[in-house]
């Protein structure tokens, strides 16, 4: 394998490589969640899918907003809208650093020459009210991945354990394809008769997100929003299980979860808008931690979690 | 003998944890071997980013036999105590012993050991240990149930003699012992057989895997520091980072780049910190002590001799180090405009919720601050202004990128903001000591906001009730106290420290009325003395004898008392002097106790009936004439040794005169002059508290 790997030459051969390496692993290969969140991690394909007994493997691509990170595009390496590559296997199989390794060879990055390491990095999520043990992964001095054995999710001890990798594909991608500025970089192959940047797909919005993250979002409504959302979700999950018109057990734990991860964006913006101040912040995201915990609850009296129903 | 070889193989375990793992794992091994019966000769641990290895040598090859007897409960005793000892002792009645004893018949038990293989006792040892390791943080891993820091994958346990080598049965949730380990990540990753210690270290060896870390320590700083050498050039040394670093890597390759000069212009402790924090590089510097240099220690070798790594670190270096550009001309463009504008943007930050932001803390500072220059010998308003900007760069992007820097960046945000270099400097120093070796302050406005800052947090802390309690101190009070304490003893302040706290409780205002206890505080500040003087070898019976004295807040009195005290003590005057001092005292205090009056009018000379009596009379005459003046003047070891000179006549005067006298005249007087004897050695220090 050892120096045979060929250099990608755009961001989406990037992702399309890794796609197709932890697909030949054995993953399913899902697509994005179709909500905003700050991380790959909140996709139910994670968070909740490490709950439970049941084995699981998947691999997807997450857009992730994270509102104060938004920079007007300026910033070489900031953005309030990036992209995560998430790949979550339980249980963690015991090659498991030497799948990752095989994923790093797959997008071009020659092991023979480079210099990667292991480097403690404890990973926590106050939102989820999770935690694992793993390290930040650097190649050559930079930080290509996190890799984290989950211990616990909302709460819930995770058994079996899923090794859970990110990917922050901006960042990865620039270093692989030798990119000082993200607006730089190639989004498709540079010599497509209509070659595209990254800056040509999302300058304008990064400008447009960073006005309106910063700025112009309507805080009243967001809290309102907010609110709504907290609400719901405490609802869906006090409706009891028996779904009166068909008869069958449905715990709503997927629509509930929707509400906890849209709470949890809202929070965000409400943050980028500096209008949390810093004692608050604890109170809001205890709020959101609870939501997270109560859907771990329901979720793992399903039967995608290996529940007996 | 055979020898023992452990190895625990795993996924990277954290290198802040590496040295302690390796102790836990002798400790706990070799001491559940001992316990079992098994000695050895030595033992030697070691530690890479992937394995804890244990080495033991000349151990015994089975455990003695060993024969006990324990007696029981009477053979006519309930049932209930028979059952209790069966089970202590894990016998059958039957073989139990019925013996005569002085209270008739008892139980006796017999328990015959037989010696075990070494094998059986280490399996089990390990096994325990491995189900019981204290490490800081665990984790489980895929199905299973076994905790370790990261996954576990392979375990090398290997008895060996001159016979040849035989791996000890083992295994734990799924792994089983072995005699293969695997060298390198990824310059030998193949499968490695070892036969014992010298071969497992050399095979690791020759597998790019430099077992010792303390060798690994050796080679990189040797390496790095001939690689700058060559080029004229001086490592910075840094043994935290070289312990870490030395963590981080089996098998060590030093590169050095050069800093791109764009970033040239950033303070060294910008540097120094974004290259260790960041990336764990050591910092370079010239002649000139400029930093132009970087040293990273890469984990393998390669074909390009490392150029790909070093590119590559020199790349995010160059990003790391663009942030912290841009953090500080944002940051000096401040400073220059109006640097007090940090100071009013800390009202939204909490210093503590019953204490109040971060502002209302540098101004309560401020005026303290004001309180206590006149007494260091600074100037009242270049204090304030020093006081006002010193926490200042807790608003700067910098040292909210780089905490570590809080300080060392105010002092160069105030020279760009046109302040003098003394109230600069004040930024840095008011922080310090930071610790029992840190340096004190000597710079007058440096040590008065040093001063306010750490009694402003002691007084704040003590009136909300947050005091630390054992191994408690979240909020690094006893730190702050030591710093109170060095900077008064260390520049030799005077100042009544109960005053000071008074004062801070003053301007306090803003605490809703929650008060300091003075008192409480000033005992608090007494027992970190106490502590502190011990470790300079003080006796604490000194020192209490010292602390009773009046003016006991005053620490540089106290101290200097304190040593006179115990000089005086080394003396065989002084040593002999405190038992007639103490006898004197004693037989006062019981003929008072006794007589129900107190025996202080003065002794007559008059009735002095004996030489020795007029002997002390004219002593105490000449001893407190030297006394009362040298206490004035704070001259201790004067007053001291003038006490020194009562310790003939006293000794005398109990030696031949009765005190007790028949004439109850005489035995008044004479219990007078013990009381004068009495007064003039308190005068000095309270020497009841003297021990022994």
């Amino acid at each position: 394998m050892a120096g045979s790997a060929t250099r990608p030459q755009s961001f989406q051969e990037i992702i399309l490589r890794l796609q197709t390496y932890w697909a030949s692993k054995g993953c399913a290969v899902l697509q994005p969640y179709d909500m905003e969140v700050g991380a790959g991690t909140f996709h139910p394909a994670t968070t909740l899918r490490a709950l439970g007994s049941k084995s699981w493997a998947a691999a997807y691509v997450q857009p992730s907003r994270r509102p104060t990170d938004g920079r007007y595009g300026e910033n070489p390496n900031r953005l309030q809208h990036y992209y995560q590559y998430q790949v979550l296997i339980k249980p963690s199989p015991p090659d498991l650093q030497a799948l990752y390794l095989g994923s790093l060879e797959a997008i071009g990055i020659d092991m023979d020459l480079h210099d990667i390491r292991f480097v403690e990095d404890d990973w926590e999520s106050p939102t989820l009210g999770a935690w694992g043990l793993g390290w930040e992964v650097w190649c050559d001095g930079m930080e290509v991945s996190q890799f984290t054995y989950f211990q616990q999710v909302g709460g819930h001890d995770c058994k079996p354990v899923s090794g859970e990798l990110t990917y922050g594909l901006e960042r990865l991608a620039m270093y692989v394809l030798g990119v000082d500025h993200v607006m730089e970089m190639p989004f498709n192959d540079p010599s497509a008769p209509i070659p595209l940047t990254y800056g040509d797909v999302f300058k304008q919005t990064e400008e447009e997100y960073s006005r309106w993250n910063f700025d112009q979002a309507d805080t009243d409504m967001l809290l309102t929003h907010f609110e709504d959302a907290e609400a719901e979700c405490q609802r869906i999950l006090d409706a009891p299980a028996r779904d009166p018109k068909t008869g069958q057990h449905i715990v709503m734990a997927h629509p509930a979860y929707d509400q906890c991860i849209k709470a949890s964006h809202l929070f965000n913006l409400l943050d980028a808008r500096g209008v949390i101040s810093v004692t608050e912040r604890q109170a809001y995201i205890g709020r959101v931690r609870a939501l997270a915990k109560a859907c771990a609850d329901a979720f793992v009296t399903t039967r995608a979690a290996g529940a007996e129903v | 003998m055979p020898d023992l070889l452990i190895e625990l193989f795993s996924e990277e375990i954290p290198a802040r944890m590496q040295a302690r793992a390796a102790d836990d794992l002798k400790r706990l091994v070799t001491d559940g071997l001992v316990e079992a019966g098994l000695t050895y000769a030595s033992a030697g641990a070691f530690s890479t980013p992937r394995r804890l290895t244990l080495s033991v040598e000349g151990l015994l090859a089975e455990s003695p036999a060993t024969r006990e007897e324990r007696k029981g409960p009477r053979v006519d005793a309930p049932e209930k105590a028979l059952e209790g000892f069966l089970r202590s002792t894990g016998l059958t009645r039957d073989q139990l012993e019925a013996r005569d004893d002085k209270k008739g018949q008892v139980w006796f038990a017999v328990i015959a050991r037989e010696g075990r293989p070494a094998a059986g006792i280490v399996a089990e040892v390990l096994e325990k240990t491995i189900r019981t390791f204290p490490w800081p943080k665990s984790m489980r891993w895929g199905a299973g149930n076994l905790r370790w820091v990261r996954p576990l994958h392979s375990i090398l346990c290997l008895l060996s003699d001159e016979a040849g080598a035989s791996v000890v049965p083992l295994e734990i949730d799924g792994i089983t012992a072995g005699d293969s380990t695997a060298g390198h990540r990824f310059m030998a990753p193949a499968p490695i057989q070892v036969t014992g210690f010298d071969d497992y270290r050399a095979k690791l060896q020759a597998a790019h895997v430099v077992l010792s870390a303390e060798d690994r320590a050796q080679a990189i700083w040797h390496d790095a520091e001939q690689m700058a050498f060559a080029q004229g050039l001086e490592l910075v040394e840094d043994k935290g980072l070289l312990a870490e670093v030395a963590g981080l890597v089996e098998w060590p390759v030093v590169l050095m780049g050069a800093i791109d000069e764009e970033f040239l212009g950033l303070p060294a402790e910008v540097l120094q910190t974004s290259m260790k924090e960041h990336q764990k590089f050591f910092s370079v510097r010239d002649i000139t002590e400029q930093i132009t240099h970087f040293v990273t220690v890469a984990n393998r070798e390669t074909a390009d001799n490392g150029a790909t790594i070093l590119a590559g670190n020199q790349k995010v270096l160059s990003a790391r180090l663009a942030d912290a550009k841009f953090f500080w001309e944002n940051d000096l463009r401040i400073a220059a405009t109006d640097i007090t504008q940090w100071t009013d943007a800390l009202e939204n930050v909490t210093f503590h919720n019953k204490l109040g932001s971060q502002q209302a803390r540098i101004k309560r500072i401020a005026k303290l601050a004001r309180e206590i220059a006149p007494q260091v010998g600074a100037d009242v308003d270049d204090v304030h202004t020093a006081a006002l900007v010193a926490k200042a760069d807790l608003s700067s992007e910098m040292v909210y990128e780089f905490p570590e820097l809080q300080g060392i960046m105010g002092e160069y945000y105030a020279q760009e903001a046109h302040l003098s270099d003394e109230i600069a400097a004040a930024a840095r120093e008011h922080y310090q000591p930071l610790g029992p070796s840190d340096d004190v302050p000597e710079a007058p406005i440096s040590v008065a906001v040093a001063f306010a800052d750490k009694i402003d947090t002691l007084t704040g802390f003590w009136a909300i009730d947050e005091k630390p309690t054992g191994s408690k101190d979240p909020f690094a009070l006893r730190r702050a106290a030591l710093g109170v304490i060095r900077l008064v003893l260390e520049n030799d302040h005077r100042m009544a420290l109960g005053q000071v706290f008074a004062k801070a409780n003053e301007v306090a205002a803003d605490r809703d009325g929650a008060m300091a206890d003075v008192g409480d505080l000033m005992a608090f500040i007494h027992d970190r003395l106490k502590v502190f003087l011990r470790d300079r070898g003080i006796r604490h019976d000194v020192i209490d004898a010292c602390l009773a004295m009046p003016g006991a807040d005053d620490l540089t009195l106290l101290v200097r008392r304190a040593q006179a005290l115990q000089a005086f003590l080394k003396m065989e005057e002084g040593e002999n002097l405190i038992q007639g001092f103490k006898r004197a005292h004693n037989i006062l205090k019981q003929a008072e106790a006794a007589d129900g009056v107190e025996y202080s009018y003065g002794p007559d000379p008059k009735l002095a009936e004996t030489q020795l009596e007029t002997a002390l009379f004219a002593a105490l005459d000449a001893a407190e004439a030297e006394i009362a003046p040298a206490m004035e003047a704070e001259d201790f070891a004067e007053a001291m040794g003038a006490m020194a000179g009562l310790r003939a006549p006293v000794d005398a005067f109990f030696e031949g005169v009765q005190v007790n006298a028949d004439s109850q005249i005489l035995r008044r007087n004479r219990l007078n002059l013990l009381h004068r004897i009495s007064a003039t050695c308190l005068s000095v220090a309270d020497l009841t508290r003297i021990e022994g």
